[in-house]
């Protein structure tokens, strides 16, 4: 299945190579380096990202219902690019909207981990990120009512609803390595995820280091969902969806399904994108609506089935 | 051999645990019987380093429990959850395979003998949300037999179970025993503890309060006492294995 699923998304990445509003087809080794290659690059790693995190925290929590949204990591994002902006820092540096986003992130995530490392527990380590996401919620909402003018509403408004329109090497180079370095520390946890499905003291029992699994965790989930949050904005729904799709083939065991579940998030969204520049709109369709718009679907025809118990 | 030696567990002015102290050699099986909230659970958990106590220690074939790697004490003394359950629809092998965690491996041949062990071979590729309460039941006695562990701390592993399959577990347990291992189980069940442990170890309020041969433990004077119940001898029909 990961075998797969790694085909499908190399397939897709090629096809997001070749997509866009200048044609289907090689058309110009710029179009081609500049913009999708690097576009095609951030989308398959962000999937990945999301997909991945979603199953580490559905593992760690053992509830199928596990959004990488609930870290808070998300909202600390959102808050510090929506800062960037309303400062107009963004006007006058391009890539002082990523870095707003990763630096918000960063303080999320250390948020999150000072109170993770001290109780070591993943029900502690969902609280404290409910509560930063509600904060960050709340302060995006008032950074909007005061939004300097229309101009800068309409900005943030479609900034948080996610995209990869017009990212560069830049943002790649931004988000790249902590991605990566997310993903290397949530690959490895597979096995403390099995042990962690009978519980956390059954966990221990087994010579589970279980605060330390919560702890790297969350650190990698912050590097990972931070670092794609800063670049793409908002892009919901994958995290939670992808996981819940692939159990029904790949096995309900928590660490089967962090591979296939990064494959299967890039592919989501490799294919959201590529929807995204092929749905012909004035103003390209937002990239955490597509993936809402294809995933939901799916989700819904799951559980309709009865392939997913409650 | 595993000891206890003196243990206290407080939790603010309460004692869970206070002054207890026992031993349990290979080959012993003993049931932990004692009222609801005694500290049976309080106390497999400090057996098991799963907490640590307030005061005094336990030792592992005369080594402190604490001194030992947490990988090493996982291989050599394996806990059984009460009410344990798995939260994803795991298959039983794939349950049974995680008691080899602390051996790092995942080897077979431990894992089909705790299969058959627990009657599971034929349920071994079934998922273990579709398995009825017994059978689930015994795919964690399962894992927790894998890792070949020299000492079975088992809470409540008898709970919800109907006699056939209470007798049949606890005849499970005696041949652990048999094969060298020290086994101690809560059971709520007097009469089931009578028919096949070694000893029966009393524990109410936080203290032991008798540790000796079933005859000797269920009477009025002791257990009879602790539960607030008496031990008839008329002649109404016993279950018998």
């Amino acid at each position: 299945m990961t075998r797969a699923l790694a085909v499908l998304t190399v397939s897709l990445g090629l096809l997001s190579l070749l997509v866009g509003q200048a044609g289907v087809g090689i058309v110009d080794g710029t179009i081609l380096w500049s913009l999708r290659a690097p576009r095609t690059l951030l989308a398959a790693a962000i999937g990945g990202a999301l997909g991945l995190t979603g199953a580490v925290l559905q593992g760690l929590l053992r509830n199928r219902l596990a959004d990488p949204g609930l870290l808070g990591v998300t909202g600390g994002a959102s808050l510090g690019a929506v800062l960037a902006y309303y400062y107009g820092l963004a006007a006058r540096l391009p890539l002082a909207l990523p870095a707003g986003g990763l630096a918000g992130a960063g303080l999320a995530a250390a948020a999150i981990l000072l109170v993770a490392g001290r109780t070591g527990t993943g029900a502690a380590l969902v609280l404290a990120g409910i509560a930063i996401a509600s904060l960050t919620g709340a302060a995006v909402a008032v950074a909007l009512s005061f939004a300097p003018n229309p101009f800068a509403l309409a900005e943030i408004t479609v900034w948080l609803l996610g995209s990869l329109e017009d990212r560069g090497w830049a943002e790649v180079a931004l988000a790249l390595p902590a991605v990566a370095a997310g993903a290397v520390l949530l690959l490895g946890l597979g096995r403390r995820l099995d042990a962690l499905s009978l519980g956390e003291r059954s966990a221990l029992s087994l010579g589970v280091d279980v605060a330390a699994t919560v702890r790297r965790a969350a650190l990698g989930s912050a590097l990972a969902v931070g670092a794609s949050a800063s670049v793409a904005g908002g892009v919901g729904f994958v995290g939670l969806i992808v996981p819940n799709l692939l159990r029904g083939r790949v096995g309900e065991r928590p660490g089967a399904l962090l591979a296939p579940s990064l494959f299967g998030g890039a592919s989501l969204v490799l294919a959201a994108d590529i929807a995204v520049r092929l749905v012909p709109l004035q103003q390209e369709l937002r990239l955490g609506v597509v993936t809402a718009l294809i995933g939901a679907p799916m989700l819904l025809s799951l559980v309709a089935g009865g392939g997913e118990r409650p | 051999m595993i000891e206890a030696r003196g243990i206290v567990v407080a939790r603010g002015p309460r004692r869970l645990l206070d002054g207890v102290s026992l031993a349990l050699a290979p080959g012993e099986l003993a049931a932990l019987a004692g009222p609801n909230g005694a500290g049976k659970s309080t106390l497999l958990g400090v057996l098991a380093a799963l907490a640590r106590p307030d005061s005094g220690a336990v030792t592992l074939g005369g080594e402190p429990l604490d001194a030992l790697p947490r990988q090493v004490r996982a291989r050599r003394i394996a806990w059984l959850e009460q009410g344990a359950r798995a939260a994803w629809g795991m298959t039983v092998r794939e349950v049974a395979a995680l008691g080899r965690l602390p051996h790092g491996d995942a080897d077979r041949a431990a894992i089909d003998a705790a299969l058959d062990a627990c009657a599971l071979a034929a349920l071994a590729e079934r998922r273990i949300d579709t398995l009825s309460g017994g059978e689930a039941r015994r795919a964690m006695l399962a894992r927790v037999l894998a890792t070949g562990a020299e000492v079975l701390l088992l809470d409540e592993p008898a709970a919800d179970l109907d006699p056939a399959q209470a007798f049949a577990l606890m005849r499970l347990l005696r041949r652990e025993a048999e094969a060298g291992r020290a086994v101690l189980a809560v059971l709520h069940d007097l009469a089931l503890a009578g028919l096949f442990a070694d000893r029966i170890i009393l524990i109410s309020e936080g203290r032991i309060v008798a540790d000796a041969p079933p005859r000797a433990v269920l009477t009025d004077a002791a257990a009879g006492t602790v539960f607030g119940v008496r031990f008839g001898t008329d002649d109404l029909p016993r279950v018998l294995p």
